[in-house]
């Protein structure tokens, strides 16, 4: 896991971009003047916010954080497909459930992520992440984090918990390389 | 032409929001009801998102591109949304549907 950027001058790479292609959609616009504020602020609002906020793992493999993106846009449409045949299906045959599912990340934005995909993606919704950090003692390291998942219509959990692992969570922990 | 797939775009945007809706009544418990709102509403606003994009394009001079920050946006905030709602549940011991499978998974706080 990486923390510190490569230039001091621009500690968050990623959260410049950002600011500059949505200054420029904001605008609906790609005019000079436009392109020269939007760079103007992609620069000195990360610097300015910088000592703010708490470090955050950085991007470390941008191309697969785009293919990882790619995969969950098609897999939120597939989830949407799936959620309404679910819906208008007989209600009585679902079977809901809780699944915990353990987890390997161990730092809070890629579980974040993490949490927000499976939500995003075909019948589940993260519930909680366990241990909540309110309940523990203090001085007590946390040795290994589970998600708490809701599912909508639960057919098998190992197969469940495997395919959470291997689609969404083993590209975070490369592209993070945490 | 590009009224027809603007109207088409709205169409199916409006069946998926109409469906997302119908979870809700539908559906037997809190945590079931969740699934509706932060699924099959995203694609029905993608899609109603995507018909303005094509309108304002066609309609007035230039491509409009705003839209793709509602939806940004939108993909951000739905998930979050429903994490919050889940968790206040939980930690309201809402009643589950009978037959809810892994409950004791739940732990408590």
């Amino acid at each position: 896991m990486r923390l510190e950027a490569r230039f001091r001058w621009l500690p968050t790479p990623f959260r410049s971009v950002l600011l500059f292609v949505v200054w420029l959609l904001l605008n609906n616009s790609v005019s000079p003047g436009h392109l020269l504020l939007a760079a103007f602020f992609a620069i000195t609002i990360p610097w300015i916010t910088f000592p703010f906020r708490d470090p955050q793992p950085l991007i470390v493999k941008p191309g697969l954080a785009f293919r990882h993106l790619m995969l969950v846009l098609y897999d939120i449409v597939t989830a949407n497909l799936q959620v309404a045949l679910l819906i208008l299906g007989p209600t009585k045959k679902l079977r809901p459930g809780f699944v915990k599912v353990p987890l390997d990340l161990s730092h809070e934005m890629p579980i974040t992520i993490l949490a927000s995909t499976v939500s995003l993606t075909p019948g589940t919704v993260s519930a909680e992440v366990y241990p909540i950090p309110e309940s523990l003692e203090e001085g007590e390291v946390i040795e290994q984090r589970y998600l708490l998942i809701h599912v909508l219509d639960l057919a098998d959990e190992q197969a469940l918990i495997s395919t959470i692992k291997q689609r969404y969570e083993a590209p975070l922990k490369e592209i993070f390389r945490c | 032409m590009s009224e027809w797939i603007v109207s088409i775009l709205l169409l199916i945007g409006g069946c998926f929001i109409l469906i997302g809706s119908i979870g809700l009544v539908k559906m037997p418990d809190f945590f079931m009801r969740l699934h509706g709102p932060t699924k099959a509403t995203t694609l029905g606003m993608a899609s109603l998102l995507i018909a303005a994009m094509v309108y304002f394009s066609y309609t007035n001079e230039g491509v409009s591109v705003k839209e793709i920050l509602i939806s940004i946006f939108l993909l951000i905030t739905a998930p979050i949304s429903g994490y919050m709602l889940i968790k206040s549940a939980i930690h309201h011991k809402l009643r589950a549907k009978d037959g809810t499978k892994g409950l004791d998974n739940i732990e408590e706080d």
